[in-house]
């Protein structure tokens, strides 16, 4: 279907991406959000605060992240789309109801906005350090699915992915930005919106009677009712069957939590997004994301004019991991190159899928500005020998 | 409009990061170039040091950060201080010369200096707070790297209506100072703008 | 006043609804998940009977059973949940009430009932309760209070009465404890009463009045824990509660709520305590948009934007 034109800005916009992520929330038709403030995030709330009376829909400040990322989800019950924007220290507060939105299958987006850690740390400063933590930062196993956008123009585009991904898959998805994207200001064109795609909740056509909330049918991903539609449903936090009912055997945990990962997994390579360059010749490959990208852009230009032959990778989509890419490549390159600000997270998962066949290169940052240029340009050299 | 690496400095409420904004607008809005701003700010709402990059260009621009800057506008010494040394050679200094004392500039790198009173000119005005305004001016008629008019078009877009025709009258003045400045001649230019005013 | 309780329980008067003809068919039934019984609460628990007396108010308040959505935390009194057949969720320890918010805000015309215990939503979801009052949240919050931490074991609650012994202060508590109604009548609820699980016709009544309040509404039900509480502070079972209840209990509709605070064996007092009108969130934000932005404020979209 197509998007609900009143949340559409069209146009161009010279705005950072913390107002285009916003953009994208009510393009994608969120109309409910729940917040709390926090640098560099709270640009985004601001604007939907302010947006978002004008369009129908509301915005609560709650008293804590704890109260924010569980009072989207009682929006998204509601019937509504909804999301909630953080920062490291709110995003820690959160991981609790990550594994509730994983586990009772509610589609939302959960935006970070990364700056350096641990705890307080850099709070106007950029980092890519909560990439694991995205991944595997509430307890237990499930699986979710995360976007790192490069540019404003990314902040709106992915953020409409990230809704359509979490309806069609009904996970939670986290928006993995940095302090640099979210306030670095560039054009961002808004499509009028008959031209955005968005993907509707999979709301049950079954009937009251026939209706089991976390039964599946052909696919993995259950349909879904609202509350005061009249199904009587019920949903827990607890291993639960399909009818929703709490079930404390091992079989119906066994089924439960498989179903939840693989339902991610066994599509990994149909949501995984990057970007590649020059892959065909490479000899080194740079595996870059979000701002690092960027400058990892610049390394390579470099590189490639002294004769180099490096590629590109840039991960857009970080979770599920593009793993069969890396694998292909790990055969024919002799290196990944892997800038990151951090002190090596997705490094490790290039490694992992590159299983020996070629090197990786960590090149870790503690975070609180970027990479040099040249500082990956001498990690793109040393890896070409 | 080939890439070009700009960076504005100066106290929190100068409208320092609002003039980078602007010339981002007009470069990539309302010209078909590109443009990138990222800012430095710490925890000071008002009054601490503020200073922003504007990357302009007409290739999508991939590094968001000013390496050397081509041209550099400085607002407050502690601005000037801090980066003045970081300009490239031959590079473009402006500065708001009632506030900046340019000392110790290295000959060598023929950086050309232009300074303009853009406060007192804003004073003037009737409103301090379009000193940036003014410097945008001034800016755009200097360094020639921007379409008048879409500049002119930002500043309308970039301002609260009932500030709208102020703010166009300080880019105008502004404009005025830079098509008649010279380089290193900020005593010149300073009683220039004296007789202008009076 | 005084009830007796065994008649009262099964006392069908209250009803106004058309029962079935089958008298084996307990009135409650509708309400309930039956297959998903038997439930998992202890042999004198309370919380049944406020599950009880949370259905027959509902036949008696007549409120359309499908505008309802109940929201429990985690713990003995967070199982309600799935036990009511009705649009449930069990969500995670201490957020009963922002969840309902979520719910609420989203889709006004839900009527939600947050059913949780003392610990869940005084201790971990303490922050939540005051700042929902202070909102004024159009939600019911039913509290059972059995003054411990039960599911996890019998460890102190922010409600657990002074010198009480539990698994966690072994010899005896000595933290001040929270006098629920006084809290959440300064942060600013509009109707907070307080029964115990003797008083299942004026619970029943308080429910109901409950419903039609617009705003948060915050009622306290005095229950046994027998397994945990009674047993190991030696006050006797469940019906020695009930005796202790009928005895101590003393009903002081409109009491000021800093006089009603509770004591290990002493005087409880019941009653209606709180009742004022004051707008709810919801009016309080529309008034705000309508009066900031006039013809651009545009009402809030129903659910339907998403199916």
């Amino acid at each position: 279907m197509k998007a609900d034109p009143r949340g559409v800005l069209t146009g161009e916009h010279f705005i950072d991406g913390d107002h285009a992520c916003c953009e994208g929330a009510l393009a994608a038709g969120a109309r409910f959000a729940a917040g709390y403030p926090i640098t560099p995030s709270t640009e985004v709330v601001e604007r939907f605060a302010a947006r978002v009376p004008t369009v129908g829909g509301t915005f609560i400040q709650m008293e804590d992240e704890l109260a924010a990322s569980i009072t989207l989800q009682g929006g998204v019950w509601a019937g509504a789309k909804a999301f909630t924007v953080t920062s490291g220290p709110g995003f820690s507060l959160m991981m609790e109801h990550i594994g509730y939105a994983a586990m009772t299958e509610t589609p939302c987006v959960f935006v970070d906005v990364q700056r350096g850690g641990p705890s307080t740390g850099l709070p106007t400063l950029p980092a890519q350090a909560d990439m694991m933590q995205a991944r595997w930062g509430s307890h237990g196993d499930y699986a979710v699915i995360a976007l790192c956008p490069n540019s404003p123009q990314e902040c709106f585009d992915l953020t409409i992915k990230a809704f359509n991904l979490s309806e069609e898959f009904r996970v939670p998805v986290m928006f993995m930005m940095d302090e640099v994207v979210g306030h670095m200001t560039e054009k961002v064109v808004i499509p009028p919106a008959d031209q955005i795609e968005i993907v509707p909740r999979k709301h049950t056509k079954e009937s009251v009677e026939e209706f089991q909330p976390y039964k599946t049918n052909g696919d993995l991903v259950p349909e879904i009712a609202h509350a005061g539609e009249g199904y009587r449903f019920h949903v827990t936090g607890l291993t639960h069957d399909e009818r929703g009912y709490p079930n404390m055997t091992p079989q119906t945990q066994d089924k439960l939590v498989r179903r939840l990962q693989n339902k991610i997994t066994s599509a990994a390579d149909r949501i995984a997004m990057f970007e590649e360059a020059h892959l065909k010749d490479a000899d080194v490959v740079v595996v870059s994301y979000g701002i690092t990208s960027r400058v990892a852009q610049r390394a390579i230009d470099t590189a490639r004019e002294q004769g180099l032959r490096v590629g590109k990778l840039r991960l857009i989509t970080a979770w599920p991991f593009p793993e069969k890419k890396i694998r292909q490549l790990a055969g024919r390159v002799k290196a990944f190159v892997v800038p990151e600000l951090n002190l090596g997270q997705m490094a490790l998962e290039v490694e992992r899928a590159a299983a020996g066949r070629a090197k990786t290169f960590s090149l870790t940052h503690a975070g609180g500005g970027v990479h040099r240029p040249e500082d990956i340009l001498k990690v793109i050299v040393e890896a070409s020998r | 409009m080939q890439l070009t690496e700009i960076r504005i400095a100066g106290f929190g409420g100068q409208g320092v990061i609002l003039s980078a904004m602007v010339l981002g607008k007009a470069a990539s809005i309302f010209e078909k170039g590109y443009a990138t701003v990222t800012q430095n700010f710490g925890p000071e709402a008002r009054g601490g040091a503020c200073s922003a990059q504007l990357i302009i260009s007409d290739a999508p621009v991939a590094y968001p950060y000013v390496t050397q800057p081509d041209i550099m506008v400085v607002m407050s010494q502690e601005a000037y201080n801090r980066f003045a040394p970081e300009l490239k050679d031959g590079g473009t200094l402006i500065v708001e010369q009632d506030l900046v004392r340019v000392t110790g500039l290295d000959k060598k790198k023929e950086i050309k200096v232009y300074g303009i009173p853009a406060t007192r000119i804003a004073e003037g005005l009737g409103k301090k707070m379009v000193l940036n305004s003014v410097m945008v001016g001034f800016f755009t008629a200097l360094t020639g790297l921007l379409d008048p008019d879409a500049v002119r078009k930002a500043v309308a877009d970039s301002v609260p209506s009932n500030f709208r025709e102020l703010n166009l009258q300080a880019f105008d003045k502004g404009f005025e100072c830079g098509s008649t400045a010279a380089p290193d001649n900020v005593e010149a230019q300073l009683e220039a703008e004296t007789v202008t005013e009076g | 006043m005084s009830t007796d309780l065994n008649t009262d329980l099964l006392n069908n008067d209250l009803l106004n609804t058309d029962l079935p003809d089958d008298d084996l068919v307990n009135p409650v039934e509708p309400f309930l998940r039956t297959d998903r019984m038997p439930h998992i609460w202890c042999p004198g628990c309370g919380i049944g009977t406020t599950v009880n007396c949370f259905a027959r108010a509902l036949i008696e308040s007549k409120i359309d059973l499908q505008s309802l959505a109940l929201v429990s935390g985690i713990g003995c009194t967070g199982r309600v949940a799935g036990y009511v057949a009705l649009d449930s969720f069990h969500t995670t320890h201490g957020r009963a009430i922002p969840f309902a918010t979520g719910l609420k805000l989203a889709n006004p015309k839900l009527n939600v009932v947050v059913y949780s215990g003392d610990g869940d939503l005084s201790a971990i979801g303490g922050n939540h309760l005051i700042h929902a009052a202070r909102r004024n949240i159009d939600l019911k919050v039913i509290c059972v209070n059995n003054l411990i931490y039960a599911m996890t074991g019998g460890q102190t609650a922010p409600t657990t009465p002074d010198h009480a012994t539990t698994s966690t202060n072994p010899y005896g508590t000595f933290e001040p404890s929270f006098n629920l109604p006084h809290l959440v009548e300064a942060a600013g609820a509009v109707y907070v009463a307080r029964w115990t699980t003797f008083h299942v016709r004026q619970l029943a009544r308080a429910i109901g009045e409950a419903f039609q309040k617009k705003g948060f509404s915050f009622i306290e039900v005095i229950s046994p824990c027998p397994t945990l509480y009674q047993r190991r502070n030696k006050l006797g079972d469940s019906l020695d509660t009930m005796k202790y209840y009928k005895a101590k209990s003393k009903v002081k509709n409109g009491a000021p709520t800093s006089e009603v605070g509770l004591t290990i064996s002493g005087e409880i007092i019941v009653g209606k305590f709180v009742d004022r009108e004051r707008p709810d969130y919801q009016s309080m934000m529309r008034a705000q948009y309508v009066d900031s932005l006039g013809d651009r404020f545009v009402e809030p979209m129903e659910a339907e934007v998403c199916s």
